[in-house]
């Protein structure tokens, strides 16, 4: 009982963390019906701009622990953001007019750019984040000391997500962006500026990925130019999980994916988490073709 | 002569290298009702869908009250006081009635004008207000083509352009849609409409212009193009 509480509090961290990553592929997909491939990079460089962020101004040592990372969060939220809207500039919308498939290669040309751009800065070694950042407190609850790092992911992940929800459901800009990935066409003719939702969404998508990096960071203390390549194809695989283009999917997914694979982990063989993820994705995919809350993938002309 | 509120001068529009819309005058003035006849890949929607931005012109003008409305983008066109009700309808289907509606009112800001639009469009069509939280992907085809009306009227419109919006529909139901029309046109807003049902179309309408392969080869008042022979032949069925 005690190891299954565990590892359904370690399940449920890391399935936050894939639910954020998860969030940006969703968001983009939904309103451009684009797989963006370079999002993984945008992952591992918030991880790596979190700790030169954190190193280079000693946030944690000036500010405390829980203020420190929150101002640095903020920061590599905003950096990643902005370079999500770059890479839309650059990489996407020169080809928004021109057939799918050229966004998609354009897409991984990025992710391989960006990745040898990380590797170019920063080495290909695997580098550390400081150990002593975050307290290593436990903390008792039903019967387990769960560790506060993984209760402060969990908990920070939903309130973004929450978040997230709310604005996407209940706010005027958030029922725009909603409509425009349904029909941009008739979006349009409700005065939505298209352009302005795709920029949007390549701005929040991003920043909660750069969040999902710098949590990686803290959470298992080492991080690799490559790292984005796994994280992202599970946040993937989550996305599709929880039916692609859907928000409150992507959330679901990415979180049942996290337990999943920690309880696979445990309790059938932990050189088989990979493959004990996917099949559970073919086999939720098999029964429900358009993942757990996703609709009319398929209608769509 | 009076003013026009809607003025299309020497339009033309090309989908790639087919030019599909080979210069198209075309007038409305304020208050008019005036519908756009023709057959399937006339041009009819191509004319509404240019007047909205969505489609570029590659020659020639629109003005909107003297605005030049062919440079501006589609979500700017609706500011101007545009409103189009596409064909098909494109409601947004996995959003709720009340969400479609709300998104018709996406360029205004004064919250206490949206809701009493509203209550306008609630008036018009009881069976939205009654609707308002389901959605609108589930609703019968002439409830979808009601909200899309509404949903075009939350921007509060000057001029409403509507692309087929009897298609599929009922008789009876075209009918209530066409007498709808004309109340909102009574409270002034003018109607810019395209149909292929030539018949309702002209009953309701001021004016009326033939639409042939992209070009415009008639023009006259509504009723004199029920009785012209020609009309009579090609979109009325012979019959007057």
């Amino acid at each position: 009982m005690e190891q299954f509480l565990q590892q359904l509090t370690n399940g449920l961290a890391v399935g936050s963390i894939y639910a954020l990553i998860a969030l940006g592929y969703t968001m983009v997909y939904g309103v451009l019906k684009l797989i963006n491939f370079a999002h993984s990079e945008l992952v591992t460089l918030g991880a790596y701009l979190g700790l030169t962020l954190l190193t280079s101004f000693a946030l944690t040592d000036r500010m405390g622990p829980l203020l420190g990372i929150l101002l640095l969060a903020v920061m590599v939220m905003g950096l990643i953001a902005l370079v999500g809207a770059m890479l839309d500039r650059v990489a996407y919308r020169p080809l928004r007019q021109s057939p799918r498939l050229s966004a998609v290669v354009s897409a991984l040309g990025a992710s391989i750019f960006l990745q040898n751009t990380i590797m170019l800065i920063y080495g290909a070694r695997f580098l550390n984040y400081p150990h002593d950042i975050l307290p290593k407190m436990t903390i008792h609850m039903m019967g387990i000391d769960v560790p506060l790092v993984r209760i402060l992911i969990l908990f920070v992940s939903l309130v973004m997500m929450g978040g997230l929800f709310f604005f996407i459901q209940k706010t005027r800009i958030g029922t725009a962006i909603r409509a425009a990935a349904i029909d941009q066409g008739a979006a349009k003719l409700m005065g939505i500026d298209v352009n302005r939702v795709v920029l949007l969404v390549f701005l929040v998508g991003p920043a909660l990925g750069g969040a999902a990096g710098l949590m990686l960071g803290l959470y298992y203390g080492q991080i690799n130019f490559t790292m984005g390549w796994s994280y992202g194809l599970k946040a993937f695989t989550a996305a599709i999980l929880g039916g692609i283009g859907n928000i409150p999917g992507a959330m679901l997914g990415g979180l049942l994916l996290g337990v999943i694979e920690a309880m696979g982990a445990t309790y059938i063989s932990f050189a088989w988490k990979d493959a004990i993820a996917f099949l559970v994705l073919i086999l939720i995919l098999i029964v429900r073709p358009t993942g757990l809350l996703g609709e009319r993938v398929a209608e769509k002309v | 002569m009076i003013d026009m509120l809607l003025e299309i001068v020497d339009l033309h529009v090309s989908y790639g290298n087919i030019e599909v819309l080979h210069g198209i005058n075309l007038k409305v003035a304020q208050g008019e009702i005036v519908t756009i006849l023709g057959a399937n890949g006339a041009g009819k929607s191509t004319t509404l869908l240019t007047i909205s931005g969505l489609v570029r012109a590659a020659k020639g003008a629109i003005y909107f009250d003297k605005t030049p409305l062919h440079k501006l983008h589609a979500h700017k066109v609706v500011k101007e006081g545009i409103a189009q009700v596409p064909e098909g309808r494109r409601v947004f289907g996995t959003l709720t009635v009340q969400e479609n509606l709300n998104l018709g009112a996406f360029v205004s800001r004064d919250s206490a004008r949206v809701k009493r639009t509203r209550e306008w469009i609630h008036q018009l069509f009881p069976i939205l207000a009654e609707r308002r939280h389901q959605l609108a992907g589930t609703l019968s085809g002439g409830e979808q083509q009601m909200l899309a009306i509404g949903r075009a009227l939350m921007s509060e419109p000057r001029i409403l352009l509507l692309d087929e919006p009897s298609l599929g529909l009922a008789p009876l139901l075209v009918k209530t849609i066409f007498q709808t029309l004309r109340q909102i046109n009574e409270t002034g807003v003018t109607v810019l409409l395209v149909e292929q049902n030539a018949r309702a179309a002209l009953k309701l309408a001021n004016r009326g212009y033939v639409l042939e392969l992209g070009k415009i080869v008639l023009e006259d008042e509504a009723k004199a193009l029920i009785s012209n022979p020609e009309v009579q032949q090609a979109y009325l069925g012979g019959i007057a």
